[in-house]
């Protein structure tokens, strides 16, 4: 749906109108194009069945598109073999061979390409302190716990040096503290080696830290391709909106729409701005969205001339760092907003009646999917 | 609580019992609970089978056919023979039988024909020296009216009591003891100075049977190995409803008597079967030249084949569901040719799956009867048929359970084999 203006950019990987099917019937996925340059984290993000996976698994050559062709480094590799095509690949459940210790498992992919001994030793035990393992190379897959079976798997898929990584939610099966190291440390290990990667994930947090662009999927098409902040900052429809992070959102009806302002009558009969996205002309049905943390209700933090609508406080949960507020507002019960714990700040009472109001470039006036 | 005082570095409960016995004793409950439930299994495992074994063991060495007999009625064992196994008891192995052992011999066939146990006698030393049942009884009957010198009067009524190694078979019955049968299992016989020889060589078959039984065996493993393999690939690798319809097909012959699956491949197979008939009226063999594949080696190895291979599927089945395909799409995303991601990656998962199942069909196959008795002819009956004869037919039991005891020991050899090689913990049936 969006291809980002970057035609120019020398691309390493490409998609071109790709296709696939699995039983004939229907699009996993649906007219994908894609464009990589050299040394990029890119993160296909998206719920369970948008077409992430099967795009990363054609990519390492596992599965075939149906139609279109995908090009590495300039070259159709549609009918290449997955052996031949140089991809390093990490799985989800790390499949490290069971059979094998950790310096096989690693020496295993310079084998098969026919290196000699010497060259393979000196290799393994590179990739291995780069993983910070070391000392593990005799040691079995069964015998290493979670974290260190993640940094084998990344070691094994980098020892022979491809220039581009896959990798399949790698961190899946990780609690939370070792996942965010791991994040860092993947993120760490991209930049030092300059590889490329694609990473897939469904944990948005991930593909927001890691990723240098984030590709959005859901029903197998791209909904949005773009850096991190603004994936977040500037959601081009309402799934990418209410993916990515925490959204509150608001139907209504657009009432006027002029010089990228737009004046949007909510249901219950409020008027709030909102920047226009993807809706052009009045009496359109728009879904508003506004981020948590850009909610207002301090008088003094007001723009100047904003609208501001009146708000009921329903709950107040003290969560260390943040404020979490729930509110009733224009009829709806779960309006969330986060508030910084800063000095002064006092905290709200269940039933005390606030303003509430935003800068309007934080909430965005989009196209209403479900509206008919 | 005597524990704790004389060892106070032992940890204990807080009202200074020992942590080990108060644990003991908090799980004996649940421990007895669980004994009580095998119980029954344990008894009947040890009725059925533990005994059995034990008596087949004991039968092979113990034989008591020239030593005593029970008289079912009277419920009580009479000794046989006495005076003569005195006799042999008091002279060298090498001694010649003179006036006094023909003496005792004597009187030994009378006392047998007044007890009826010559028919016991007679085969006895029948297993050994064939032909002599019918002397013994003939002489029984004439014993009561010879007069001394006894050794002229015996040797006139058959002049074979003077044979040597019918008097060294006697010496050897006379031991209750004796591992005499396991030289005849090994087509092995004392001569008449008591030496081991090997049997002539028209009367030596249980060596090549045993030879037969483990080749064919081994082959048939390998067969099913062969067969069994990519279904079981095919079964784990397919999604779970088409596998589902599969393996009933791999269980069907589970549930059909192993009677009907041997009598139709004898349909099958036979001259006037249907194999035949298709390849004549395809042109493939003339009507002259119909292959005989059945009632020889190749019907019984077709046959069981077929019957043990699911035997090697379903533990093959069982090891590879687990293994995740992504295994082998890592080896080849690391470079590896399908071929080289099959035989470095797959193949080393599926062993304790090949070491199961081949172990498996193999001990089955090496024990098999019923397949080989109806479809082997006399080229293809295995070691457990010529057992059957013994039990059946020849009533020598102490040689069939000998065999059977060498069947028993080969097979626990290649256990242990097994357990060297490859490690019996790597086992998995299912």
């Amino acid at each position: 749906m969006t291809e980002t203006a970057e035609s120019n950019v020398a691309s390493f990987v490409e998609f071109r109108s790709v296709q696939k099917s699995y039983d004939g019937e229907t699009l996993v996925v649906k007219d994908l194009n894609l464009k990589m340059p050299k040394g990029e984290f890119l993160t296909m993000l998206g719920p369970s069945g948008s077409g992430k996976t099967t795009c990363l698994m054609m990519l390492a050559g596992f599965e075939t598109a149906t139609h279109g062709e995908i090009l590495l480094d300039h070259h159709p590799i549609n009918n290449i073999p997955p052996h031949k095509r140089g991809i390093g690949m990490v799985f989800q459940n790390y499949a490290l061979f069971p059979h094998m210790t950790v310096g096989e498992n690693l020496s295993f992919p310079l084998e098969v390409r026919g290196m000699g001994k010497s060259e393979r030793e000196k290799k393994v035990i590179r990739a291995l302190e780069m993983v910070q393992m070391g000392s593990f190379a005799a040691r079995r897959p069964a015998q290493l716990s979670g974290g260190q079976k993640q940094r084998i798997a990344l070691a094994r898929a980098l020892v022979f040096e491809p220039e581009l990584v896959l990798m399949d939610e790698p961190l899946g099966a990780l609690d939370k503290q070792l996942r965010e190291h791991m994040q860092f440390e993947i993120k760490a290990l991209h930049e030092r080696l300059g590889i490329t990667v694609v990473y897939v994930t469904h944990d948005q947090s991930e593909a927001l830290t890691m990723s240098d662009r984030v590709a959005v999927f859901n029903d197998g098409v791209i909904q949005q391709l773009a850096p991190p902040d603004e994936l977040y900052e500037r959601p081009q429809n309402a799934f990418v909106a209410g993916f990515i992070g925490e959204n509150n959102k608001l139907e209504g009806r657009i009432e006027e729409i002029h010089d990228n302002k737009a004046l949007v009558r909510l249901k219950t009969g409020e008027l709030i701005d909102a920047t226009p996205v993807n809706v052009t002309k009045p009496g359109q049905d728009t879904l508003v969205s506004i981020r948590p943390e850009r909610v207002e209700f301090k008088p003094e933090f007001f723009d100047e001339g904003a609208h501001m609508i009146e708000a009921e406080v329903l709950e107040f949960i003290y969560m260390g760092d943040t404020f979490r507020t729930r509110l009733r507002v224009a009829g709806h019960d779960d309006f969330v907003m986060k508030s910084r714990n800063m000095m002064g700040q006092r905290r709200l009472e269940p039933g005390e009646k606030i303003p509430i109001s935003w800068h309007m470039q934080d909430a965005r006036a989009l196209e209403d999917d479900n509206a008919l | 609580m005597s524990d704790a005082a004389t060892a106070p570095e032992l940890l204990t409960t807080a009202d200074g019992r020992p942590l080990k016995s108060a644990l003991a004793h908090a799980q004996a409950r649940n421990k007895r609970r669980a004994f009580y439930l095998v119980l029954p299994l344990l008894l009947f495992v040890v009725i059925t089978f533990l005994i059995p074994i034990g008596q087949l063991l004991t039968k092979s060495v113990y034989n008591t056919g020239f030593y005593s007999w029970k008289d079912r009625d009277a419920g009580v064992s009479i000794p046989l023979m006495v005076e003569l196994r005195e006799w042999f008891d008091e002279t060298p192995a090498d001694a010649e039988p003179d006036e006094a052992a023909f003496a005792a011999l004597v009187a030994g066939l009378v006392h047998a024909r007044e007890t009826k146990s010559i028919g016991q006698i007679g085969t006895r030393i029948n297993y050994e020296v064939s032909g002599s049942r019918s002397m013994f009884t003939k002489s029984a009957r004439k014993a009561k009216d010879l007069v001394p010198p006894y050794k002229e009067a015996l040797l006139e009524v058959d002049e074979d009591w003077g044979d040597p190694e019918l008097w060294g078979a006697m010496r050897n019955a006379s031991k209750v003891v004796t591992l005499d049968f396991y030289l005849s299992a090994l087509d092995r016989t004392r001569n008449a100075d008591g030496d081991i020889v090997k049997v002539d060589e028209e009367r030596a078959v249980y060596v090549l049977l045993f030879k037969r039984t483990l080749v064919m065996s081994a082959l048939i493993t390998f067969l099913t190995f062969l067969l069994g393999f990519p279904v079981a690939h095919l079964l784990a690798t397919l999604p779970l409803r088409h596998s589902n319809l599969l393996m009933i097909f791999v269980l069907l012959p589970f549930w059909t008597s192993l009677l009907v699956r041997t009598t139709s491949w004898i349909v099958l197979l036979q001259s006037q079967g249907v194999v035949n008939d298709i390849w004549v009226s395809l042109g493939l063999i003339s009507d002259e030249s119909r292959l005989q594949m059945i009632y020889n080696q190749t019907g019984t190895i077709i046959a069981m084949t077929h019957i043990l291979l699911p035997f090697m599927v379903l533990p093959l089945y069982s090891v590879m569901r687990p293994i995740d395909p992504s295994y082998v799409r890592a080896a080849r995303s690391l470079g590896a040719t399908s071929w080289t991601a099959f035989r470095r990656i797959y193949m080393p998962q599926t062993i304790p799956g090949i070491g199961a199942g081949g172990l498996l069909v193999f001990i089955l196959a090496v024990g098999y009867y019923i397949t080989p008795a109806l479809v082997g002819g006399s080229t293809g009956q295995l070691i457990s048929n010529l057992i059957a004869f013994h039990m059946q037919n020849s009533l020598n039991w102490s040689l069939a359970a000998a065999l059977a005891s060498l069947l028993l020991f080969a097979v626990l050899l290649l256990y242990w084999l097994y357990d060297r090689l490859i490690g019996i913990d790597n086992l998995k049936l299912g």
